[in-house]
């Protein structure tokens, strides 16, 4: 049934994050099944049975949940099939015979560290800027005390799905992070428990996102293509406006 | 007073910045369009003349148009710095990209900028700058007028000429792909975006993107079909 699928995969190597890194082609055996992780572990496989270094890439739930396995896939961060991570992507969407280029994330603010790996700690400082809402501690409040409208539960669950995988800052020409700072701002700003904040949480995480470096949105919406949580560019009107409103309003941060 | 400077200086303050300037430009160029249109009359050049008088002379239309000029410069001014940031933002480039979901025209609004702004400063060099600040320009009488400039010769003199009518096509195509992108973008910037509205934006923007240059299009081809002998 699952036929042997003979690749060549262009990686990108580099050493660490000063060196300067380029390509190698390495030959590996996929079968069609596989995931594109298992894959690039057969391959590793390989390396380290020929005493050389694996390829360093990131990983950890292997179900799409969790953001880690960020690489771009012949020019598509995780790449070809949409709203897919890379752990979810399987093998038969290639050819026996194919060649396939995989590289870092580009952008100035996720250094590459190794290999595939980058450094995406700029969006934990971005959450960590204003990604919170206040409660009160003590007791656990009564599940549904605070009756929220179904339309905007719907909106904050939609943003809630962004994993913060980083897939929209790659494929960004600009390399902006809008779509992922959005989908946080926008995730708390729909629902009454994110009141409290709602003047400072754009202002804070729109400040850190800037001060980390990444560009400015131009509309582009090559995130919303890449993004594997199918995150809406909807979310960037509302921090837009949120942030407006926010800095209109006078309240400091 | 340090909001308004930290506010200007952020991402969101400045794609602010730019969707109100393009904005301004965008209703401009319908005022512009109606005036132009003056040309295809048949009478001499006297309802262009008049007009072309009267956006120079009268006081309120003059503060316009130097709000006009201003709106212009920043916008081109925050155009080409928010590119230049975004490309250093953006760092090294991919070896393979793969980007047939978005259009040309979103990638190159600062390429597409430059080149409008090189087509303006022709366009005023040709009849702006000759009709203000130089004698090139005869002069006509018409009733109910002090003697006003015609600016209308200069204008069917220059589109007799090939390369002049060329240039014009080719800015007002170079508008086209600005605006096809420019439209709806002023309005996602400003958080407007709405299952309920956002078609519609997207639609008329399309529609403004094709109609108003080639509006502007149309005089200087029919210039020089029908009025070069
Ligand atoms: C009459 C002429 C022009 C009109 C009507 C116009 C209109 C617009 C509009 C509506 C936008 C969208 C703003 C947004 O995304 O929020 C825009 C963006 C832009 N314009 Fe213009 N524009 C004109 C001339 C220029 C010139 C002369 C330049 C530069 C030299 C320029 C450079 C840009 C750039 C770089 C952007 C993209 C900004 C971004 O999204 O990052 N434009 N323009
Ligand atoms: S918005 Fe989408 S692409 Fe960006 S970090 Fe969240 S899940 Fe990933
Ligand atoms: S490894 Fe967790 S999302 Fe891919």
């Amino acid at each position: 049934m699952s036929a042997d699928m003979n690749l060549k995969i262009k990686v990108w190597r580099q050493k660490n994050n000063k060196a300067s890194g380029s390509f190698e082609t390495y030959p590996v055996v996929a079968n069609e099944h596989m995931s594109f992780l298992e894959m690039l572990d057969v391959l590793n496989e390989g390396l380290i049975n020929q005493k050389k270094e694996p390829i360093a890439f990131e990983h950890d739930c292997r179900e799409g949940i969790c953001g880690t396995c960020s690489m771009v896939i012949n020019g598509q961060p995780h790449g070809p099939s949409s709203g897919t991570t890379t752990c979810q992507l399987h093998m038969r969407h290639f050819k026996d015979g194919d060649i396939i280029v995989v590289e870092p994330y580009r952008a100035s603010a996720f250094p590459v560290l190794k290999d595939l790996a980058v450094d995406r700690s700029a969006f934990d400082r971005i959450i960590q800027a204003g990604g919170y809402i206040s409660v009160n501690a003590g007791q656990a409040p009564d599940g549904n005390a605070i009756p929220i409208e179904k339309g905007r539960a719907g909106q904050s669950f939609e943003a809630a799905a962004c994993i913060g995988c980083g897939a929209c800052v790659a494929a960004c020409p600009n390399g902006s992070a809008m779509l992922f700072t959005s989908a946080k701002i926008a995730h708390l700003g729909h629902l009454p428990q994110g009141e409290v904040e709602s003047n400072k949480r754009p202002q804070a995480m729109v400040a850190q996102m800037d001060k980390e470096g990444f560009g400015m949105c131009s509309n582009i919406g090559a995130c919303e293509a890449e993004c594997p949580k199918e995150i809406k560019l909807e979310n960037i009107a509302f921090m837009n406006r949120s942030y407006l409103k926010a800095v209109f309003s006078g309240e400091e941060v | 007073m340090k909001w308004i400077i930290t506010f200007f200086s952020s991402s969101i303050g400045k794609k602010l910045l730019m969707s109100l300037t393009g904005l301004f430009l965008i209703l401009f160029l319908v005022v512009h369009l109606i005036g132009n249109l003056q040309l295809l009359k048949d009478d001499g050049g006297e309802a262009f003349n008049t007009y072309a008088y009267m956006m120079t002379h009268n006081p309120l239309i003059k503060i316009v148009a130097y709000g006009n000029y201003f709106f212009i410069i920043l916008h081109a001014f925050v155009g080409i710095s928010i590119a230049l940031y975004n490309k250093g933002a953006k760092g090294q480039k991919y070896a393979v990209s793969n980007s047939n979901k978005t259009t040309w025209a979103s990638k190159n609004m600062a390429l597409l900028g430059t080149l409008i702004l090189a087509f303006i400063l022709i366009h005023m060099g040709d009849f702006w700058f000759k009709m203000k600040f130089t004698d090139e320009l005869g002069m006509k009488s018409y009733e109910g007028f002090p003697e006003v400039r015609d600016l209308y010769t200069r204008v069917s003199t220059a589109f007799s000429q090939l390369w002049i009518v060329v240039v014009y096509l080719i800015g007002m195509m170079v508008l086209s792909f600005h605006l096809w992108h420019g439209f709806q973008s002023a309005f996602q910037t400003l958080g407007l975006n709405h299952k309920k509205y956002t078609p519609l934006i997207k639609s008329v923007g399309k529609a403004y993107a094709i109609l108003i240059p080639l509006g502007f299009a149309v005089i200087p081809i029919w210039y020089f079909l029908f009025k070069t002998m």
